[in-house]
């Protein structure tokens, strides 16, 4: 391990130990090839200076070699330990041959240190050294990632744990990160043009002539075929949950293979806390650890009241806190299936290490409804039934976005841009509701987190009304794989502009059949309920298919930043916006 | 730096007009702060400047029923600290250069080379090769491509190839408009070809085309085709073909009105999404005055055709 540059800073003060006995058992298993990234255990990194040497190594997770893009010899990369009101100072190096970057997911920096290259910066060009500096006024469970092309994919990412001042709100014996992630031995480059070409490559899941017969057995021919016949109009499939799905990608826990079983040691009795993060490129994950309660201390950073569920869904690059008191002498399985049951993230809390307790079955791959499709087909409440049917003109329907009164959906309007040959589909009708735990999850016999479930701690950062709405329409083509917010590609699409001070609302509309969760940078996103209560402060806020959430800006970050969605493949895709924070009247920087 | 200590006492002063104003949420001005006025003027514009945001005319001032504000800042509110203003800022760069940056070039050509079949035939005394071939390169609206299908029956090759420019403009259709050139045993003939290709409800690919060649000759086109799912990776693909023609041609073989259609149906098996192995059976049959040249000829008017062959994509 060459760590040059950091062994001639001799005040830096840095600690390295294994993250787990897992991870430790991990080596052994894998000391046969040495080049891997695991065969460095995983490193934590504390206090305010810090040196990281982007570069290019062997990894093996599956088997087979390939090269990975790794932080100090690592991915994932090492563990950020901050204190909350500390100036931190990293000094990023790029030893790589094309340019790279750092964002500081979740973190509130000054634009120049936000590192998202033509925004915020030129990104580190091949060779250089970057050196953010930034003051921390913020603790919590976050991480930190490239923001170039497809290098998180490649493995460049890695947790940030900041510790609060005055002790964390909520007590515990032992922590861990538990960072989930999608590793893929196919060039990422591949997977972006496999899925411009044939976007239904990664999805084995569809609907087969078997499928059909045993449908018509369990609800008759007739109805059968009225399923197929819509969804068929529509051109739509009910099994599209994500792109990229276990084909192509094994998923890590801390960087660990599900067979490498990452494990996290406790004490009977202790309060354990989890910080999961999810650090995939492209994979939304389903938690749960069969036999344990999940206490929620925290989402995205920011302390929620706590709330006790038995599954959640952490969609990409958002981060909950979480604790268990495991009472018993046994293993747990921590087990993160992802959203389309394509497979799963795997990893164990027992006493001791080289404990494994049973790995559940996955669920049964959830279909989409037609209420996720923003159709009132019936498939809902009886309030709904008297709702416009598929192909009633939306432009003609009510404009009141609580126009039924009682029932949790809002017709819609849509922006002439999204009308184009680039949009498959355009809600009729939103759900507004956040108590809908995401596709799949709803009524599955256990105890699922909601959005409606989170209660950030000490209210809002702003208690203004906000002065204004922006709508925005989350959109794209499924099988031209192409992803815009309105119809409109970034490249297609002016910045959004907000008026420094100002606080405003925007409220997104999922027009698609995807769950997007949607990331604004350099300023938190104030979840709203439908009636416009303070619900929940996020860095990332995950739209379920035909879903209108709104959540409250407060835009005091000046500069540029950017908003988009939080899939790679998507954002790389189109589905990004530059939003640019001035004083009022004097906007006009930006690209030309 | 002069320009960002400006720009952090701008910010100062905003915040410091947000936070008094806190506790009279429903005001629309500042004036109750009389050294920030102006910034907490901003702060409560009903509708500042807009970006070219397409949902300008969605924004409502909505009547919802609003938290109501207290009169002390939230814990969140105090703990807040707004970043400070970048030191250095990009100057405006161009939409290229931005691009090559981020490396994220969400409008970046991309091409495909499909070989949809490439299939043995057994015809009645002989063998015979068939092929469909597909090149496609260019971004989500243009693309250019290359099409060519034929038979090829004792090194005897019948078919055409088309060169068209493939512009999407509906969700699910784009049109082709290109050349293309049918070489058969008579002469070989040109047109010019205007086509429609998209996915029709219900799953049905479907590639129309009309074409229009020399001495006012007419052709049109028609094919569908269909996927069922037997397993994930075993699929059976029914087709249609249908030519028509508006003229004569005895030379080729080919007289006005309908001229054939083919129907078949391939099961293939996706060993990879790239590279699956077929086989099929194909029924073709001409009509009118087609039919009357093939028996003339001492062809059969109709034929049913096994054939085996792979399907490839990269």
């Amino acid at each position: 391990m060459k760590f040059d540059s950091q062994s001639s800073r001799p005040q830096l003060s840095r600690r390295r130990f294994l993250a787990s006995a897992g991870a430790g058992l991990f080596v052994v298993g894998a000391s046969r090839n040495l080049s891997i990234a695991q065969s460095a255990p995983q490193s934590v990194l504390s206090g305010t200076n810090f040196n990281l040497e982007i570069g290019e190594m062997p990894v093996n997770f599956t088997g087979n070699t390939r090269v990975g893009t790794v932080v100090n010899g690592q991915i994932p990369a090492p563990l950020l330990r901050w204190r909350e009101g500390d100036t931190v100072t990293l000094r990023v190096s790029n030893r790589m041959s094309m340019r790279s970057s750092i964002h500081w997911h979740g973190l509130i920096v000054p634009a120049d240190m936000d590192g998202v290259p033509g925004v915020s910066f030129e990104g580190i060009p091949s060779g250089g050294t970057y050196v953010y500096r930034f003051k921390v006024n913020q603790y919590g469970t976050y991480w930190y990632h490239a923001h170039s092309r497809f290098q998180e994919q490649t493995g460049l990412y890695g947790p940030i744990v900041i510790e609060r001042r005055g002790g964390e709100r909520q007590h515990s014996d032992r922590e861990y990160v538990v960072m989930l992630s999608d590793w893929t031995d196919t060039d990422p480059e591949r997977i972006f043009t496999t899925l411009k070409k044939q976007s239904e490559y990664f999805n084995f899941g569809k609907r087969t002539i078997g499928d059909f017969l045993a449908d018509v057995r369990k609800h008759g021919l007739g109805q059968t075929v009225a399923d197929r016949r819509m969804w068929g109009q529509m051109r739509m499939n009910p099994t599209d949950l994500i792109d990229v799905s276990g084909f192509a990608y094994t998923y890590l826990m801390n960087g660990v293979a599900p067979a490498n079983n990452w494990t996290g040691v406790f004490n009977r009795g202790e309060r354990v806390r989890l910080r999961f993060i999810n650090g995939s490129a492209m994979s939304i994950f389903d938690v749960r650890i069969p036999g344990l309660k999940l206490t929620v201390v925290a989402a995205d950073g920011q302390d929620v009241e706590p709330v006790t569920v038995e599954e959640f869904r952490i969609a990409t690059a958002e981060t909950y806190d979480v604790i268990v008191e495991p009472k018993d002498d046994r293993a747990y399985t921590i087990f993160a299936q992802s959203i389309d049951r394509s497979g799963y993230a795997r990893g164990t809390l027992a006493p001791r290490s080289g404990m494994a307790a049973e790995i559940p079955p996955l669920d049964l791959r959830p279909l989409l409804t037609m209420s996720d499709m923003g159709m009132s087909h019936g498939s809902h409440g009886a309030s709904d039934a008297t709702a416009h049917r598929s192909g009633v003109d939306h432009a003609a329907m009510g404009h009141g976005p609580m126009g039924h009164g009682t029932s949790a959906t809002t017709p819609l309007r849509h922006a002439p841009t999204e009308h184009g040959p680039t949009v498959d589909m355009l809600a009729d009708e939103a759900s507004t509701g956040l108590n809908h735990p995401g596709v799949g999850l709803r009524d599955n016999g256990r105890r699922v987190l909601s959005y409606a479930d989170l209660h950030t701690v000490g209210g809002p950062i702003d208690r203004r009304e906000p002065g204004r709405e922006i709508e925005l329409h989350l959109t794209g083509h499924m099988e031209r794989f192409v992803w815009s917010f309105d119809g409109r590609k970034f490249s297609e699409a002016e910045p959004l502009q907000f008026s420094l001070g100002e606080r405003l609302r925007i409220t997104l509309v999922n027009d698609t059949m995807m769950t997007h969760p949607i990331h604004l940078h350099g300023m938190w996103s104030e979840v709203e309920t439908p009636k416009g209560e303070f619900q929940v402060r996020k860095h990332t806020v995950m739209v379920n298919p035909a879903q209108r959430i709104s959540y409250a800006v407060t835009a005091d970050a000046i500069g540029r930043w950017a908003y988009h969605c939080h899939l790679l493949y998507h954002m790389e895709a189109g589905m990004f916006r530059e939003v640019e924070v001035a004083p009022a009247g004097s906007h006009g920087g930006g690209h030309t | 730096m002069k320009t960002s200590l400006v720009l952090t006492s701008a910010l100062a002063l905003a915040l410091s007009a947000h936070v008094a104003s806190g506790s009279e949420s429903h005001a629309q001005h500042g004036d109750g702060v009389p050294a920030s006025g102006e910034h907490a003027h901003h702060q409560h514009r009903a509708h500042p400047p807009q970006a070219a945001d397409e949902h300008a005319d969605h924004q409502q001032e909505q009547a919802r029923d609003r938290r109501v504000p207290t009169d002390k800042p939230t814990e969140s509110e105090r703990a807040h600290v707004p970043p400070d203003p970048p030191q250095t800022t990009l100057a405006p760069i161009s939409m290229e250069r931005m691009v090559e940056l981020m490396q994220m070039e969400d409008d970046a050509p991309f091409g495909m080379l499909l070989f949809d079949r490439l299939e043995w035939r057994d015809l009645d005394d002989v063998d015979a090769q068939a092929w469909e071939f597909t090149a496609w390169y260019g971004n989500d609206y243009d693309k250019l491509w290359l099409k060519t299908e034929g038979e090829r029956v004792e090194s005897q090759e019948e078919g055409h190839i088309k060169l068209a420019w493939d512009r999407i403009f509906a969700r699910w259709w784009s049109v082709q408009s290109g050349v293309r050139h049918d070489f058969r045993e008579g002469p070989s003939r040109n047109w010019l070809d205007f086509g429609v290709r998209g996915l029709a409800p219900y799953f049905f690919e479907i590639d129309a085309a009309i074409s229009f060649g020399d001495q006012g000759r007419t052709a049109a086109r028609f094919s569908g085709e269909y996927e069922m799912l037997i397993t994930q990776r075993l699929i059976l693909q029914p087709e249609l073909e249908l030519n028509w023609y508006g003229k004569d041609d005895p030379q080729n073989g080919v007289g006005s009105g309908l001229a054939d259609l083919e129907l078949g149906v391939r099961l293939r098996y996706e060993l990879l999404r790239e590279f699956a192995p077929y086989v099929g059976v194909l029924w073709e049959r001409k009509f009118g005055r087609t039919a009357d040249l093939a028996l003339h000829h001492g062809e059969d008017d109709s034929e049913v055709v096994f054939v085996a062959g792979v399907r490839a994509w990269f």
